[in-house]
């Protein structure tokens, strides 16, 4: 009997959804904005993310050595570096490599030109680390870690006089990511609440139907339970809209918005991450019908 | 079968629909409860449905304190009592035949019984040709039958009929009225009210009168005396 029923729900639920489809269209136009904000939120993190990885990626310091630092000392530096946890990469320039693309960079400075010559080819630049940190706030410690253990070789370290755009990067980034979010979770519940008003109102239209199921002995189950296929319906069939509304939307974005993102393709991300997000919005969808359609029924048979 | 111990449903201190009431209606009876709007008539079917609660004084079904049920089973309770309304309270959504076959699914009655019966029943209706329709496809005569036939489907011990003539025109009413007699020729107890003198007096059956929340009288072949 247990089967029998649940084909029965179903079919009710389905039947209600056509019938009554002018209602349904109401909830469905709902529950889409509400699965749009919830799509647009993991694009908007998407970008947010990139976007801090791309100015990130631009943040490092630089460890100048004195001219009289060996190689075998800067590479020991390097090697120590590299054992960090908080490292990502250290890139090193010889003292020559780095006469050379300084010479490379001011060939038409003919003052600068006449410095070095007069310096009868002796390098004046020592060798360089470029350093890069998993996190910018991670800087700091590196550049302390640097001026604690080799100051004999280490002529100046970049971080102490960038310090202070490297703190404001790393308070940015860590007030956008609690922004972010909480902007996210507000949006995605605000988006809930109108597509739950929106099925209490349709449900409040079948009050009567309801109070008539109860009184010819239905059980509460038998009567929630095309009110909760109904919602799932207006949720998968929602969530259709959203993702197939996407494409389009993604190309068009992709394209004239790619330079300002930073290189970021929304059309290419939609694509790759295809699979989470129809899950997301599929499950989001049939997650809030149901839920909203279970509650504004239950209303309804609280009292015997 | 039912038995009503000094009843009483007060909702504020002058607002008492029933007050001490107690009456006793045997199997197989067809009783009509008349009195003026508001005397407490639907009150006290609404008492026998579980729909209310008595503030004072208990309601039985068979020596069961109709109060003291679950939710469970007050859903088994309802699917033994039929019940027809004056604004026949069909499912607007459902066909007529749907409307029926809903009634015996929420009794747990198989797919091959819904399919027998309710052929059968809209027959005894007179409403084959209309099984595919919806109630507001339906002239009241037939909607009111259908109710009717939604309310025998599962042979019910009782049917409880709240005005069921209150809408319609007199050949209907008389049609509705020759339908629920029949019911009761078989066997069912049947509660009726009623505004309707004429239909009270073709009756010749139990009358009890009510006024202000009291039955003032109770009539074994009664007639419409306000």
């Amino acid at each position: 009997m247990f089967l029998v029923n649940v084909k029965r729900i179903f079919r009710a639920g389905f039947v209600n959804f056509w019938r009554n489809r002018f209602v349904s269209l109401s909830s469905v136009l709902a529950m889409t904005i509400a699965l749009f904000v919830i799509s647009s939120v993991i694009f908007l993190s998407a970008i947010f993310d990139f976007t801090l990885k791309e100015i990130q990626a631009k943040v490092d310091i630089n460890a100048y050595f004195v001219t009289k630092a060996d190689e075998s000392d800067v590479l020991l530096v390097k090697k120590s570096l590299e054992g960090l946890p908080q490292i990502k990469t250290v890139t090193y320039t010889s003292a020559s490599d780095a006469l050379k693309a300084f010479k490379a960079r001011h060939t038409d400075d003919a003052y600068i030109n006449q410095a070095l010559g007069e310096l009868d080819d002796a390098n004046p630049l020592g060798a360089v680390l470029n350093i890069k940190a998993k996190d910018p706030s991670q800087y700091e410690s590196i550049a302390n870690f640097l001026k604690s253990n080799y100051s004999s070789f280490i002529d100046t370290v970049t971080f102490f006089q960038n310090s202070k755009a490297i703190d404001r990067l790393t308070s940015i980034t860590a007030l956008a990511n609690k922004f972010g979010f909480g902007l996210a979770i507000a949006f995605i519940l605000i988006a809930i609440i109108v597509t739950l008003n929106t099925i209490r109102l349709v449900i409040f239209t079948s009050k009567d139907e309801i109070s008539v199921m109860r009184l010819v002995g239905a059980s509460d189950k038998y009567v929630k339970g095309p009110f909760v296929v109904s919602g799932m319906i207006y949720g998968l069939l929602s969530a259709a809209i959203v993702l197939i509304g996407l494409f389009p939307l993604t190309y068009w974005l992709g394209q004239t918005a790619q330079s300002f993102l930073s290189g970021l393709n929304l059309f290419d991300f939609y694509l790759t991450n295809f699979a989470s997000i129809f899950l997301i919005v599929v499950v989001s969808g049939l997650l809030i019908g149901a839920l909203s359609a279970y509650v504004a029924v239950r209303r309804y048979l609280k009292h015997k | 079968m039912i038995y009503f111990d000094k009843v009483s449903k007060i909702y504020t201190d002058d607002s008492i629909a029933l007050a001490e009431v107690s009456l006793h209606i045997q199997p197989k009876e067809f009783v009509s409860i008349v009195g003026h709007s508001g005397a407490g008539k639907t009150t006290l079917l609404k008492m026998i449905l579980a729909e209310e609660r008595p503030t004072a004084g208990s309601v039985f079904f068979e020596s069961v304190n109709i109060q003291n049920l679950k939710k469970k089973e007050i859903n088994n309770l309802r699917r033994r009592i039929g019940t027809v309304f004056q604004d026949f309270r069909l499912l607007p959504n459902k066909t007529i035949y749907e409307n029926i076959a809903f009634a015996m699914e929420v009794a747990g009655r198989t797919d091959e019984e819904i399919e027998a019966d309710v052929p059968h029943v809209l027959e005894l209706v007179d409403l084959s040709r209309k099984a595919w329709s919806f109630p507001h496809e339906l002239s009241g005569g037939e909607k009111q039958r259908a109710a009717i036939a939604r309310a025998i489907i599962n042979q019910p011990d009782i049917i409880i009929a709240d005005e069921p003539t209150g809408n319609l025109d007199p050949i209907n009413t008389h049609e509705i009225i020759q339908i629920l007699k029949k019911i009761n020729d078989l066997g069912t107890t049947v509660i009726l009210t009623t505004h309707n003198k004429s239909v009270i007096d073709s009756l010749g059956k139990r009358v009890i009168t009510m006024e202000q929340g009291k039955i003032i009288r109770d009539d074994k072949e009664g007639r419409y005396v306000i």
